[in-house]
């Protein structure tokens, strides 16, 4: 039986305002999350892919309460923090960290790697003694591969990977239960990739942590989640469990957005069906109705110009676990295939 | 089939206040003409230096020695009224970045007549057709209005085709292509390289990929070269080196890649350490504090790169040790 989950997303929508129009300076929603709902369970990766634009950091900052949602809820074991200030969040940072893409620009050049290490323990438990703090600090960067002896150096001193390796110390540091993963290895080498993928997949089973992974790159989604939940312009088009989504991928966008990643391997590559999608993401301010991508979808029609798909869940005595699409002619698109 | 470059014994150098930096070594290679060649290396490898030093684009503290011979004539040197008249011409080159390449300040139409007026001689009016048809075949929709837009008012996948339309107005028989599409999503980027892939097939150029991203490589090349600390450590044909990469460090590219076809439940094979910072290489082999094989040759002796056949040569003094390790690598 499952326990609870850890997080949960109710109908999430974060609009921001902004000005359109030169001469009457008229307010319109830009819409980057709109109606998005998730749970997030103890221990677990859950992807969350989709092309730029498509909401998905802005989907990672609200679920931290980082940015404050438009409408929707987000319960935190339980406890429903929506709306949180930054004071009543504060107890509840040490169990939510985040790290991010840009790994040197995320950490202050005029602190030692010690010093932005130690800072979450300054901020959360100001009483530790130093040497305590220090012994922990030590302790944090042999667990994510970098040298104690390394305690006074500054960021700039450290390479891309290593940067990334202090984001995760920082982020360990205060033992949080979710960490929010932004694009975490999009700005790293290939080599290098490899090494913190494997360094997050060990902190996971270590420490029993739940990751919410936003990426835009499906191969290493495909390595790294348990369940991956597929977005375009902020509305959730598919979400299953990995391996489900991957082999059996019922959204039209999902099978597109598949089916567009290159395999490195020229035989695979020569014989590929690649299904190309016309066009570019439209604008979130102006979104298209019904289904959002029914400009860019090849079965498109009046009902889905007409209707936004709901995401269902899929009844088929094939499909073994929870299996969600939001796709009116997700059926009809699967007999033909 | 004829030669349409030939690099011979190509070296860059930069000064720095920190002394002299070697981003390229002793490079060699042939590109035959309508094939394509991809050339593959992390960041800080020389891969693109290589092609900026072709095209005369190093910045100023930057030296080159050696040859580029493209279509019979010597790049390297050419004076700059000379190289002119190949760049943009025959010779042409996209980058990451297209905002970086097209002027903000000016229409897309200026940009791209002013190649035609410049180089082909036509006049106005002739050139804006020329340019509208060219943005149509990179396959940007209602050419005749935007042609008149600025940069900023394409998306990102647009200005790249905008950059590939520009470099492919007066027909070039080379494209550089240096990470064409890394900046832009997937499904951009199966669009951009379905649409070099057929300017390959039905005009016949020759394509130069520089990428980090094997996945891309395997889709678009016939050969392929990888670099690593400045050299180029293995070359072959597509199937060589995806099939039966010689060298360590392909080998471990090849196995760290993360792959959606891949086997998902076990940890990737990383490679250890940090790519080589140019400024400090290491002593030998520059993969040799990665590398699993490395003994004492290694940290003393460069190797020397061997050739195996026209097009397949690999630099690693354990070449026959590599190969015999592939099957254990696999199984492992």
């Amino acid at each position: 039986m499952m326990s609870d989950p850890i997080l949960k997303v109710e109908n999430l929508k974060v609009h921001f305002p902004v000005d359109v129009g030169t001469f009457f300076s008229n307010k319109a929603q830009l819409k980057a999350v709109d109606g998005v709902s998730f749970e997030l369970n103890e221990g677990e990766t859950l992807a969350i892919v989709g092309e730029s634009g498509c909401g998905k950091s802005t989907l990672g900052r609200a679920v931290l309460q980082l940015l404050h949602n438009t409408e929707g809820q987000v319960i935190w074991m339980g406890e429903n923090i929506t709306g949180y200030s930054v004071k009543a969040m504060r107890p509840l940072r040490n169990e939510m960290q985040i790290i991010f893409q840009d790994p040197l620009a995320s950490l202050n050049p005029r602190m030692t790697i010690g010093e932005i290490i130690a800072e979450p323990l300054a901020t959360h438990n100001p009483d530790m003694p130093k040497e305590q703090v220090k012994s922990r600090v030590r302790e944090m960067m042999d667990i994510v591969g970098l040298l104690p002896r390394m305690i006074n150096r500054y960021p700039h001193e450290f390479s891309g990977g290593q940067c990334q390796r202090i984001g995760i110390a920082r982020a360990m540091i205060l033992q949080p239960k979710v960490i929010v993963c932004d694009e975490p290895v999009s700005a790293l080498d290939v080599s290098i990739q490899a090494q913190i993928i494997n360094l997050l997949g060990e902190l996971q089973k270590r420490f029993g942590l739940s990751l919410l992974f936003i990426s835009h790159d499906l191969s290493i989604i495909r390595h790294i989640s348990h369940r991956v939940m597929v977005l375009y312009l902020g509305n959730v088009m598919e979400i299953a469990e990995k391996d489900e989504l991957y082999n059996s991928p019922r959204h039209p966008y999902t099978q597109a957005l598949i089916s567009a990643v290159p395999v490195p391997d020229p035989d695979k590559e020569a014989h590929k069906k690649r299904i190309v999608l016309k066009g570019d993401l439209p604008s979130p301010i102006n979104p298209p109705s019904g289904c959002v991508f029914r400009t860019r979808c090849l079965y498109a029609d009046q009902q889905c110009e007409r209707e936004k798909p709901d995401l269902n869940t899929l009844t088929e005595a094939s499909v073994k676990s929870t299996h969600q699409v939001a796709c009116h002619k997700q059926a009809e698109i699967h007999r033909t295939n | 089939m004829s030669i349409i470059l030939e690099v011979n014994n190509l070296n860059t150098r930069f000064d720095t206040p920190e002394g002299e930096v070697s981003a390229a070594n002793n490079i060699n290679f042939t590109l035959q003409k309508g094939q394509s060649l991809g050339v593959v290396g992390e960041s800080g490898s020389g891969k693109t230096q290589i092609f900026m030093a072709i095209m005369g684009l190093l910045a100023k503290n930057g030296r080159t020695s050696g040859e580029a011979i493209f279509k019979g004539q010597n790049l390297l040197g050419l004076p700059v009224v000379e190289l002119n008249k190949v760049r943009g011409v025959s010779l042409s080159m996209i980058f990451q970045d297209p905002m970086t390449s097209l002027n903000p300040y000016l229409k897309v139409s200026r940009q791209m007549t002013e190649v035609l007026i410049e180089h082909q001689g036509l006049d106005k009016e002739s050139a804006l057709e020329r340019s509208i048809r060219m943005l149509e075949l990179v396959g940007i929709p209602e050419a005749r209005k935007r042609v008149h837009m600025y940069p900023h008012e394409f998306s990102g996948g647009m200005r790249q085709r905008v950059m590939i339309a520009i470099a492919l107005l007066c027909e070039p028989d080379l494209l550089i292509a240096d990470e064409p599409t890394t900046a832009l999503d997937v499904t951009i980027q199966a669009q951009i390289l379905e649409l070099l892939h057929s300017l390959k097939e039905e005009m016949g150029m020759s394509i130069v990929m520089i990428t980090h991203d094997l996945g891309v490589i395997a889709g678009m090349c016939d050969h392929v070269m990888v670099m690593y600390g400045g050299r180029v450590v293995e070359t072959g044909t597509v199937h060589e080196i995806f099939n039966d990469a010689r060298h360590p460090y392909t080998q471990g590219l090849l196995q760290s890649m993360p792959r959606i076809d891949g086997n998902h439940n076990e940890d990737l094979y990383a490679i250890p350490g940090q790519p080589p910072n140019l400024q400090a290489l290491p002593s030998g082999c520059a993969f040799q504090p990665r590398c699993q094989y490395a003994d004492a040759q290694c940290r003393s002796t460069q190797p020397e790169p061997a050739a195996l056949s026209q097009h397949r040569m690999i630099a690693c003094h354990h070449i026959t040790v590599a190969k015999d390790l592939i099957p254990a690598m696999e199984s492992a």
